[in-house]
């Protein structure tokens, strides 16, 4: 009898405690930067884009929300002709970025993306590609990679011999 | 069969091979890579180690690359033995040294074999931190592209190009770490096989240049197991659809046909399937215009046009399926079926059915044309007609000199010795053909004549080996000679091959072929015969009957029938455009089924879209009458669909309410086995639509197919559920069964570890051995156990130059000649144009000169074409390229004048 | 005695009784987060003020499902008759002087008859439902409600002893010197505990019992028709909190402000009583809860009437 006296006069107590709950859109919450929120696509130092379609992240994704086709510009650069993430299927797991080898998907701590029409979840390329180089500043597959492209010819990239003279036969 | 102990277990393994080619039927997994299963060992990548003990209590043991040590009885190897292990792992780093950062842009990426043996070695970490040496690229032709900063040297390449292949403008260049595989300057690939550099190169050097702008990884294609449709020989091929489209064409091991290779038609002859040019509409002539119009408004017409008619024709098609063509006959009834190939031709095919019928010497297979020690080829160009039966040939004379090679206890596999051995030395090759071929050059001797000439050096031949044979009078002395020198290589043959087939349009011919192996046969000496054919179901059109195509144009001329049904045939490549355009503006009404907006489905009432062979099911037979099944590998759009489903439809709506029963494939299979007994055994080529595996179907995307959820999220988000598939046991999805199908079901090469083509190895029960359980396909031809005897004896009479005529042949052209694959770019930038050809004496005497624009007639109508003179030619014969455009719808052999143009 | 306007009364009680019954929803609801330390609605309208107004919003624009295997006319009529009951039991409220629809001389007993039908709301909507869940709730109120009601009204005797009679405006009237929580603690005590049983209040809600019933009686029902529920349910709170504050409480009873305030915030003192022990307490197994009101609350209310009368008895003669 008492113990339940105690109780309620426990719970009462609770009137002047401070409350735990964050007024959300009022006060935002504090999202670390690898936080795994909306995935964008960006692009290099350059400016172009990083993505390659290598369709890995494709692969990668477990619930199969990513579906891109490759074309070649015509200078050898390859880019995607068009890259569709189903966000009403993501399950924001970051495989796709952990399979990115150009550093090009990345995902962002946001996750504000609400839509009244769930079509409206389904992003294209022009819809995910951003102007800057996002989490890793620097880096550029183009100049790692042993493919000729515009600007870019064999020999050129970062540690590699320029190119083999076929002609010359001195050991 | 010997025993050998791996890692001290016993296991059995062929004696005649090497411990690598063991090791991998045996299922292990060795990795290696200038090792190919159709090109032999040569030793030269150091990948294949594994650790030899010479006893039981040798503890020690020393390393030995497997692929080359003989897997002799007793042999004791460890393929886990740490040293070996770490061993391999030091060459494929070394190897990789020099790799570049590719990976992600590389086409080979997901199916390459670097990768899965760099996996399976356990190498992930560059510790190599220096320069990489760089190559500048080749431009090798439309099919193949260059990227050579990719090499690891293996070699493989060369050898399949230079040694395989028979190529001579593609070699390997430079020296030590810098050896360059390209050509000696920029230029096409000259070998029709180049496109094969894709799949034997191991790693992204050599990759498929049509693929690269539609782009798509092997783990995200459609397949389905199928058979090519650009000539008559059936090799099996996987094609890949992504998105809708057509992706690519890539090999399908088929033991006893293609192998490991296919010729470049048949890798990139399927870009029709894609062409802008497809009919994907029905289309329903009103006001003199063909306009689109639903599936239900074309079955309505129809079924006004069917009751209303008196009488209903159907024109078929050596390039549809049986069913395709049988569902026709079914349609029009069997009285009012036409073959839709002139006489002539059809004459030809039932004339190699009979002797294929007779059994006096078993069709052979392209695999058995390999292991055959003199070949005799009368009449045909091979490399043109059916291409991938030059590649089998060029290895045949390989079977001379391996005899050397035995009589050192050389292994056959050995292959730098065995061919330091036999440097030029070749078995015997005869060619007799029109002109010069392109297997000339391992040829041991060739003749150059007029059809008739070619059949009378086939009868003389036999003469020579049987006198009972009949004689051929009035022979050359150089003729005699090469009959005497041709007889000879035949009969100290253990397996000799006689190779026609129906390209010189002679009957005559073939009639020769065919007393050749009679006169084998009456001399006891087992032979094989091979007759190719136009396309991919001539034989299965011959099999199936039904009449000329002659007859369809004569009962349309005698007003006998008002309505023409015409079933994925092009009648103006086949006829000359009077008599097509008499057919087709004579009936009342036509209906044509086709692929292809072409000169027929243009001048049709009602055009009926038909699905390509990647888009249905069906069989095919042939040329050695073996019936195999192409499974559809995507689904098309809507109001396309498979030539029988339009045909049942159609006698649906004529009120023959019983045909709906024909609901799926099998059913029409099973109504064609009764109504056609000699096709009766095509329902064996394949397990129907009954059948699975573990209670599933067999899934037709690889295990991880991506972007289910998003590739048709544009438009809905809904995912749609993947089509049903009634008329196979394959599924349009990645669920199914994770077994292993049956060899006809195998929709693509994959298996844990093995990515690449390589990954052939686990489905078959030897390495480069039959597919397990038997390669696909059934034979619909049983030879007769009690063979006619008898000789054929009209010897056609020497073959006269005309006074001011010449006889025109056709000459088929790989690429050009095929009316599928000309709508694939690169097929079209490698067809020649059209021109005659003509003996350079010939155009001497005629006052005419090279590109002249000269004139000829034939059947009253008048042709033109630029004039090529070729020394090769026999005088008295021209030639102009088959199926080229303009130049089509001509009957040949025919004789005409040829006149310069003013 | 009739009240002096009893149509004012009627619809002037009827319209507050209805609003604090829904504005109780948002009140609980507040109270409750306040009291785990959380907001809870506070986002529609000035601190979620207009959230009810929402919810209703929303049970009205819901699909009205009546289960296919339902008894259709029953399943419609139950939640009606909760609603009835406890509305009709508010009519012999003394809310002020002159504040009453009707002054019953035996208010007291009509308002136990009241809510004993009640009962029947959930016991046919449970049977209704055809749903054994459903059913098994019902059958819970079934037992549940006879079993409190018992000594709910032998817990009211003590008051009749006191006051003389079963009007409640005598009651109140016979609280002038001293509420009779004074002298019937006990009763007060006794009869807290019945209203909680007898609205099916946490912690005695077993006919719902959504841990394990998925939601009682009123699991198929959807829409306005749960709604009436809903609001049946905080409506008996009210009018338990009213009886409360009238028998025990002295009624409309206090010093300088008017009555009908004093009314209003004793009850609502009670309301937010409720509410707390909701928050609280955790509900009793049926096997408990059957065991305290025949092995002790009963006996206590019986030993309650008989001191009660004793001492009357002894005292008052």
């Amino acid at each position: 009898m008492f113990s339940i006296v105690r109780t309620l006069w426990d719970v009462f107590l609770h009137s002047f405690q401070r409350r735990v709950t964050r007024q959300y859109p009022e006060q935002p919450a504090y999202l670390p930067p690898r936080w795994r929120g909306r995935i964008v696509l960006s692009r290099d130092p350059d400016g172009g884009e990083r993505c390659v379609a290598c369709y890995l992240c494709a692969i990668a994704c477990p619930v199969d929300c990513i579906a891109l086709q490759a074309t070649e510009d015509s200078n050898g650069r390859r880019y995607p002709e068009f890259f569709r993430i189903n966000f009403s299927r993501c399950i924001f797991c970051g495989y796709c970025e952990d399979a990115c080898p150009t550093y090009a998907i990345q995902l962002t701590p946001d996750f504000e993306m609400s839509e009244y029409k769930r079509q409206n979840l389904v992003y294209e390329k022009e819809d995910l590609l951003i102007s800057g180089t996002g989490k890793y500043p620097g880096y550029n597959f183009w100049r790692v990679a042993g493919v000729q492209i515009d600007g870019k010819d064999k020999g050129q990239s970062e540690r590699e011999e320029p190119p083999t003279d076929l002609r010359q036969l001195l050991p | 069969m010997a025993i050998i102990y791996i890692d001290d277990k016993p296991h059995q393994a062929d004696a005649k091979q090497n411990l690598l080619h063991a090791c991998l039927s045996l299922g292990f997994n060795l990795p290696y890579f200038c090792w190919h299963p159709a090109l032999g060992s040569v030793g030269a990548c150091r990948q294949c180690a594994v650790k030899q003990f010479r006893t039981p209590d040798d503890k020690h043991g020393h390393l030995v690359m497997a692929c080359m040590i003989p897997a002799v009885e007793g042999t004791r190897i460890s393929i886990h033995d740490p040293e070996a292990v770490a061993f391999r792992a030091g060459i494929i780093e070394g190897m990789m040294q020099n790799h570049p950062h590719d990976c992600p842009v590389c086409d080979e990426g997901g199916e390459c074999h670097l990768q899965d043996m760099t996996v399976m070695t356990g190498h992930n970490y560059r510790r190599y931190d220096f320069p990489k040496r760089t190559f500048r690229n080749q431009y090798l032709g439309p099919f193949v592209n260059h990227e050579m900063n990719r090499c690891i040297q293996c070699y493989r390449c060369v050898r399949f190009y230079r040694e395989y292949a028979g190529g001579n403008d593609f070699n390997v260049f430079g020296i030590r770490n810098t050896a360059y595989f390209g050509r000696y300057q920029d230029g096409v690939l000259e070998s029709e096989f180049a496109g094969n550099l894709d799949e034997v190169c191991p790693t992204g050097v050599f990759t498929d240049a049509t693929h690269k702008h539609h782009y798509t990884r092997k783990w995200d294609l459609q397949f389905a197991p199928s058979v090519c449709v650009h000539c008559g020989l059936g090799c099996n091929i996987s094609p890949g659809e992504r998105y809708g489209t057509l992706r690519r064409i890539v090999n399908r091991y088929h033991g006893d046909i293609n192998g490991y290779f296919l010729c470049d038609r048949g890798r990139h002859g399927s870009e029709f399937v894609n062409s802008d040019q497809r009919i994907r509409q029905a289309r329903l002539r009103r006001n003199g215009q063909l306009q689109a119009v639903s599936k239900a408004e074309a079955l309505e017409h129809i079924r006004q046009v069917l009751t209303s008619s008196s009488r209903v024709i159907g024109i078929g098609s050596p390039r549809a399926s049986l069913e395709a063509n049988f569902a026709l006959r079914a349609a029009v009834g069997e009285r009012n079926f036409f073959a839709g190939i002139f006489q002539r031709e059809l004459r030809l095919l039932n004339r190699v059915l009979d002797v294929l019928r007779n059994g006096l010497a078993p069709a052979a297979s392209l695999r058995e044309m390999e292991n055959s020690d003199a070949v005799l080829v009368l009449g045909e160009d091979v490399t043109n007609y059916a291409p991938r039966m030059a590649l089998s040939l060029r290895q045949s004379v390989r079977q001379g000199p391996m005899a050397m090679a035995d009589k050192l206890k050389i292994p056959h596999w050995l292959d730098h010795s065995v061919r330091e051995l036999a440097q030029d030395s070749k078995g015997p090759l005869f060619i007799a053909s029109i002109a010069a071929t392109r297997l000339d050059d391992v040829a041991s001797e060739t003749y150059h004549a007029a059809p008739d000439e070619l059949a009378r050096l086939g009868f003389a031949v036999a003469h020579k080996l049987d006198d009972n044979a009949p004689a051929v009078s009035g022979l050359t002395l150089e003729q005699t000679a090469l009959a005497e020198r041709i007889a000879q290589a035949l009969r100290s043959a253990r397996q000799p091959l006689i190779v026609s087939g129906l390209s010189c349009h002679s009957t005559a011919v073939i009639s020769a072929a065919a007393n050749i192996a009679q006169a084998l046969r009456r001399t006891g000496q087992p032979s094989r015969v091979t007759f190719t054919v136009p396309e991919c179901n001539s034989v299965g059109l011959a099999l199936l009957g039904g009449r000329p195509l002659e007859d369809a144009f004569a009962a349309v001329r005698n007003r006998a029938a008002d309505t023409v049904i015409v079933l994925e045939n092009d009648l103006y490549r086949r006829a000359s455009v009077q008599d097509v355009d008499a057919l087709l503006l004579g009936a009342k009404h036509v209906i044509v089924l086709d692929h292809l907006t072409n000169a027929t489905s243009t001048k049709a009432e009602l055009v009926l879209p038909a699905a390509t062979f990647a888009e249905s099911d069906g069989t095919l037979v042939n040329n050695e009458a073996r019936a195999q099944r192409f499974f559809q590998t995507f689904v098309p759009q809507p109001d396309v669909q498979e030539s029988w489903r339009w045909l049942r439809d159609a006698i649906i709506a004529s009120g023959r309410q019983d045909f709906a029963a024909w609901e799926n494939l099998d059913h029409v299979i099973a109504s064609m086995a009764v109504e056609v007994p000699a096709l009766a055994a095509a329902s064996k080529a394949a397990p129907d639509a009954t059948f699975r595996m573990s209670g599933a179907k067999v899934p037709r995307q690889p295990e991880r197919y991506s972007g289910r959820t998003a590739m048709l999220a544009n438009i809905d988000l809904s995912e749609p559920k993947p089509p049903d598939d009634p008329d196979s046991p394959l599924s349009f999805s990645m669920e199914g069964s994770p077994d292993q199908p049956p060899s006809p079901l195998i929709p693509f090469a994959w298996s844990p570890g093995w990515n690449s083509y390589q990954a052939w190895n686990k489905f078959q029960e030897e390495i480069a051995g039959p597919l397990r359980g038997g390669n696909p396909g059934v034979p619909l031809v049983e030879a007769a156990a009690q063979p006619q005897q008898e000789y054929v004896r009209d010897v056609p009479a020497p073959f006269q130059p005309g006074d001011g005529e010449w006889l025109i042949v056709p000459f088929y052209h790989i690429f050009g000649s095929e009316e599928l694959s000309i709508h694939s770019h690169g097929v079209k930038q490698l067809s020649p144009g059209a021109y005659l050809a003509m003996n350079d004496k010939d155009a001497e005497r005629a006052r005419l000169r090279p590109e002249d624009r000269i004139e000829f007639t034939i059947a009253a109508i008048s042709y033109q074409a630029a004039l090529k003179v070729r020394a090769d030619l026999p005088q008295g014969i021209a030639a102009i390229p088959a199926g080229i455009e303009p130049l089509q719808g001509i009957q040949l052999p025919d004789w005409s004048r040829i006149v310069r143009v003013a | 005695m009739i009240s002096p306007h009893p149509i004012a009364a009627l619809i002037g009680i009827l319209i507050v009784v209805l609003s604090i019954a829904s504005g109780l929803i948002w009140i609980e609801r507040r109270l409750l987060a306040l009291w785990q330390d959380r907001y809870g609605p506070n986002r529609v309208g000035p601190f979620g003020l207009f959230q009810v107004l929402a919810d209703t919003i929303k049970l009205l624009a819901k699909e009205d499902w009546i289960p296919p295997f339902a008894d259709k006319p029953v399943f419609i009529i139950a939640p009606a008759i909760i609603m009835v009951t406890v509305l009709m039991s508010f009519a012999v409220l003394p809310v002020a002087p002159g504040i009453i629809i009707s002054d019953l001389s035996v208010a007291l007993l009509f308002f136990l008859a009241m809510s004993s039908l009640g009962v029947y709301s959930i016991v046919l909507a449970g049977w209704a439902s055809d749903n054994k869940y459903s059913l098994l709730g019902g059958l819970r109120a079934a037992a549940q409600m006879l079993s409190y009601e018992v000594f709910m009204g032998l817990s009211l005797m003590g008051i009749v002893l006191l006051a003389g009679s079963f009007s409640l405006t005598d009651i109140v009237h016979a609280q002038q010197r001293i509420w009779f929580i004074v002298p019937q603690f006990l009763g007060f005590l006794l009869f807290l505990v019945a209203g909680l049983a007898e609205t099916r209040r946490l912690p005695f809600d077993l006919p719902e019992a959504e841990s394990e019933l998925v939601a009682g009686f009123h699991s198929e029902y959807s829409g306005m028709k749960f709604g009436m529920f809903f609001v049946g349910e905080y409506l008996g709170i009210t009018l338990i909190s009213a009886m409360i504050t009238i028998l025990f409480f002295g009624g409309w009873m206090g010093p300088v402000l008017p009555p009908i305030v004093w009314f209003l915030i004793k009850t609502f003192f009670f309301l937010g009583l409720f509410i707390l022990i909701r928050a609280s307490l955790p509900r009793p197994r049926f096997d408990q809860l059957m065991a305290w009101a025949w092995k002790l609350m009963l006996p206590l209310a019986l030993a309650n009437l008989l001191v009660t009368g004793a001492v009357l008895l002894a005292f008052y003669r």
